[in-house]
């Protein structure tokens, strides 16, 4: 790509993302406005995540993009090819191997380590959005830490359905001060957000916010003492590699009804099969 | 003499371009005393209200409220943080349209529930509990907790009000016009519930009404108002069995002539 | 059926680029469009782009259009990401619209003043009637111009303002907002604002404008002036210490004169509404000043309820870069979150059918 600088943006720009996302550092779950540039892939399809990865990016990273826990969705090729194309980084779809994974709506189902980023593309930052819809009104009860209007929609779950309702992007209380959106993976994976080893660095271009959970932060999914929060995955095992506590993917096999599951994150999955597959 | 006076201002101006709306207005209140405002619209005692409880700012004087802890603070120094934390706690505020302060797309008992949820209770069992029991204090049935309010008359909507206010026992509650707009037989049954609710638990009520019926009902203490100034203050029933000023002749007249 | 698992994203995206190219090209028999043929002859469509890709290039704009297959959406979001990795070499002094080489000028509010009305090269006055000498590829006569080149005329609210009829536009030193380079934050300041209204969708400014003249917040609106024309742009190098014109640029200005309820101070003016743009863009320009003035309700005094006065809301959907980003990222890959919603449904239907199975065994039993 002639005439871009490295991971595209003009360092100028890095900097002024790796200034908010020390903010953001300092201030676990609270949302830091940025000047989020235009970027040749359309809004809402991971400039944010695309813009804090392009920041912190250097030649040695090797950097693994997922989508639905896949490396091989058309979105995560788009981005990564992006990204050798304008870097020329190492990529990987092993999760062990990545210094930064750049991620839509999952986790990787293997734990992370200290030194890795993981990278999360936002739709929308805000978690009260679908509560108020004034971005002024939703910053005044941030500031104030009034929740009230969350915790009255779980109550109200709880008495219209038995249960909370919210399956994905599960809000969540960061070091008990900030209410944050995890992104909209499913609720499945919070617990993994809790005194994660990584960097987790949040990133929403179209809204222009970025957020963090330093490495080993607390993060607690809300609840109610006597409704404890519950993770759904679909009760079956994975078809190909027999998991039956990794995040599942349904896939419709035939016209009568037909189903089979398999592992969301692909690299975990082709993992335990490499690894069943060898003598013992 | 320690002064234990709960609320006191003094010295309070407002106009709004040419008119007046507060003229060197002066009021007090001690705890568990309920003081009415009355007068005509027009004159001042909305914005009175707005003004004692941090609201609307005066463009002179003042407005001091004593904490249980004995401590004072001027209500219009205060940060906002602390403003909107005392009426989440010690202070409440209940309109005269419950619309107003109602979430009306939750259920009752979320409704009631959200100020012990704002303030920290996360046993779903207890706040649902603590909501039934607040709507029987105000007379609506238990059975109506997850039913939403949009489905409730006007004078439920407005115990409803009331219990959502009441939930965190707040020591002062402002009331602007709490039974305005609702049938007779509906305000005599509010206005007595109220009265019970504020002798029973030693709340403070700064109560703003043109109805002179209600202040007599409920309050210790009137304050009469016409265009901006207090005409009149004292006792209510030697306020409106005795009326010195002219304007309150002329209030407690048409009453008795209706 | 034995699963294969879901791979050849790449080649997919191959593939569909390859496929793109070719109906972009369209019959191969055809020739070729060129740029200049877009640029001199589709010149509303490349001012279109131009104005919501926020950059001033004729070339470009037309190479995004032909990119775009036509797009303009699209062709304006090419332009966008252009922009952002184009380096500022310096900001121009502000524009002075009263100097303007005015191709085009008229008032709604008086029927004469110094400049006069000059119609330009409008559409006002055709008739919609499809001309099929343009098909023939009939060439037009040329028009008479020469007296209209050289008209200048002072702005409509400067006439206004000598008698203080209308509220001054308040000049400032300050620097303003720029909405390229800091996130916006309400409440907005007038500056950013503008900003926004300058690069929004054309249609959705349309029916923002089109709502308040229907009674959804009304602001008593006259076409003061609508001016195109070619505008000098200026910058004062530090080396030189004076401004010197580096080119021009056609722009559409729009004065929008609107009624005001008095004041207690100051005795009763008419209000303003603003719109800019580049090119020739009526109504972009007109949409602009409408929906600037009903933004102004709040600021104003007045009741500020309908959609069209609420900042938030004009402002935060503008874009229509975000929005169509938004929109159509619908079609990326939800599965993940929608097999939680599935588990989710599944299990309340199953808590639903126990409970209902467990009434019918309780009245059986009874």
């Amino acid at each position: 790509m002639n005439g871009y600088n490295f991971a595209y943006l003009d360092e100028q720009t890095k900097r002024m993302i790796r200034r908010a996302l020390l903010k953001a550092v300092a201030i676990p779950g609270h949302q830091i406005p940025f000047g989020s540039r235009e970027m040749p892939l359309p809004y809402g399809w991971g400039t944010g995540g695309i813009q804090v990865t392009a920041a912190v990016l250097g030649p040695q990273d090797v950097l693994k993009v997922i989508d639905q826990g896949a490396d091989d969705t058309t979105n995560a090729v788009s981005i990564r090819r992006f990204f050798a194309r304008t870097a020329g980084i190492a990529t990987t779809t092993h999760t062990s191997d990545a210094t930064i994974i750049q991620t839509r709506h999952r986790i990787p189902e293997q734990g992370l380590r200290e030194g890795q980023i993981l990278v999360y593309q936002v739709p929308m930052p805000e978690p009260l959005a679908k509560l108020e819809p004034s971005r002024a009104e939703t910053t005044r009860m941030h500031g104030l830490a009034e929740y009230g209007l969350m915790h009255v929609k779980l109550y109200e779950d709880i008495t219209r359905y038995g249960h909370v309702s919210i399956s994905y992007d599960y809000p969540v209380m960061v070091a008990e001060r900030y209410l944050m959106s995890p992104s909209p993976i499913p609720a499945y994976d919070n617990p993994k957000l809790h005194r994660n080893p990584a960097l987790q660095l949040f990133g929403a271009g179209r809204e222009k916010r970025l957020y963090a959970i330093p490495p080993y932060t607390a993060v607690r999914s809300l609840d109610f003492d006597d409704h404890p929060f519950r993770t759904t995955r679909a009760p079956q095992h994975c078809d190909l590699c027999g998991d039956d506590a990794s995040y599942l993917d349904e896939v419709v096999t035939d016209n009568q009804g037909g189903r089979m599951f398999v592992c969301s994150d692909t690299d975990h999955c082709e993992s335990r099969r490499a690894k069943q597959e060898q003598p013992a | 003499m320690t002064d234990d006076r709960m609320l006191s201002a003094s010295g309070l101006n407002l106009r709004f371009g040419t008119v007046p709306a507060l003229v060197d207005v002066a009021a007090e209140l001690w705890p568990g005393e309920v003081l009415a405002i009355v007068g005509e619209s027009g004159s001042g005692k909305t914005t009175l209200l707005n003004v004692l409880s941090g609201h609307m700012a005066p463009q002179s004087g003042q407005v001091l409220y004593r904490a249980p802890d004995g401590t004072e603070a001027d209500v219009h120094a205060m940060s906002a943080p602390m403003l909107r934390a005392l009426h989440r706690s010690d202070w409440g505020f209940v309109h005269q349209n419950p619309r107003d302060a109602l979430r009306m797309g939750v259920s009752a008992g979320g409704n009631v529930g959200e100020r012990l949820m704002a303030q920290g209770s996360r046993h779903y069992g207890d706040i649902r509990e603590a909501a039934i029991a607040w709507l029987a204090e105000v007379e609506i049935d238990a059975d109506r907790v997850d039913d939403l309010p949009r489905t409730f008359s006007g004078g439920m909507l407005q115990r409803l009000q009331i219990a959502r206010t009441l939930v965190t026992h707040p020591r002062l509650v402002f009331m602007d016009e709490p039974t305005g707009g609702l049938d007779v037989s509906v305000q005599a049954r509010l206005l007595d519930l109220i009265r019970g609710l504020v002798a029973r638990l030693g709340i403070a009520v700064v109560l703003v009404t043109h109805d002179l019926a209600v202040a007599r009902l409920l309050a210790h203490r009137v304050m009469v108002m016409q265009r901006g100034e207090v005409v009149e203050t004292g006792l209510t029933d030697q306020v409106l069995d005795d009326p010195q000023h002219p304007y309150t002749q002329l209030l407690v007249a048409s009453v008795l002539a209706a | 059926m034995a699963y294969v698992a879901v791979k050849g994203g790449e080649r997919a995206i191959d593939a569909a680029h390859a496929w793109l190219a070719t109906e972009r090209r369209g019959d191969p028999a055809v020739p070729q469009i060129e740029l200049n043929q877009i640029r001199e002859q589709l010149g509303r469509a490349i001012d279109r782009v131009m104005a919501e890709g926020s950059l001033y290039d004729r070339d470009l704009a037309a190479l995004a259009i032909k990119q775009a297959q036509g797009d303009l959406i699209e062709a304006a979001f090419l332009l966008r990401a252009f922009r952002t990795t184009l380096p500022r070499f310096a900001s121009s002094t502000p524009l002075d619209t009263a100097a303007m080489r005015i191709s085009r000028r008229i008032s709604a509010v008086f029927k004469d003043m110094p400049g006069g009305q000059v119609l330009g090269p409008t559409y006002d006055y055709t008739h919609r009637l499809l001309d099929f000498t343009l098909a023939a590829g009939i060439e037009p006569s040329p028009a008479l111009r020469e007296a209209a080149e050289t008209v200048r005329a002072p702005r409509i609210h400067d006439i206004l303002g000598q008698e203080g009829l209308i509220e001054p536009d308040a000049p400032s030193d300050a620097e303003p907002f720029d909405i390229t380079r800091e996130p916006l934050a309400f409440p907005a300041a007038r500056d950013a604002r503008l900003q926004s209204l300058a690069r929004g969708d054309e249609g959705f400014l349309l029916a923002m404008g089109y709502s308040t003249q229907r009674g959804w917040g009304g602001t008593h609106p006259f076409v003061g002036e609508i001016r195109m024309g070619a505008t000098a742009v200026e910058i004062t190098p530090p080396e030189l210490g004076f401004p010197i014109e580096i080119g021009e640029i056609t722009l559409t200005e729009c004065q929008m004169v609107n009624q005001f309820k008095g004041s207690r101070t100051v005795p009763p003016q008419f209000t303003r509404g603003y719109g800019l743009v580049f090119g020739h863009a009526d109504r972009r320009a007109m949409s602009m000043a409408l929906v600037d003035r009903a933004l102004r309700a709040g600021e104003l005094g007045e009741e500020a309820t309908a959609p069209a006065q609420i900042p938030e809301f004009v402002i935060s959907h503008c874009d229509n870069i975000e929005a169509t980003g938004f929109v159509e990222h619908l079609k990326l890959p939800h599965y993940v979150d929608f097999q939680s919603e599935l588990e989710t449904i599944r299990r309340m239907r199953r808590d639903a059918a126990n409970a209902s199975q467990d009434c019918d065994v309780q009245e059986a039993a009874e």
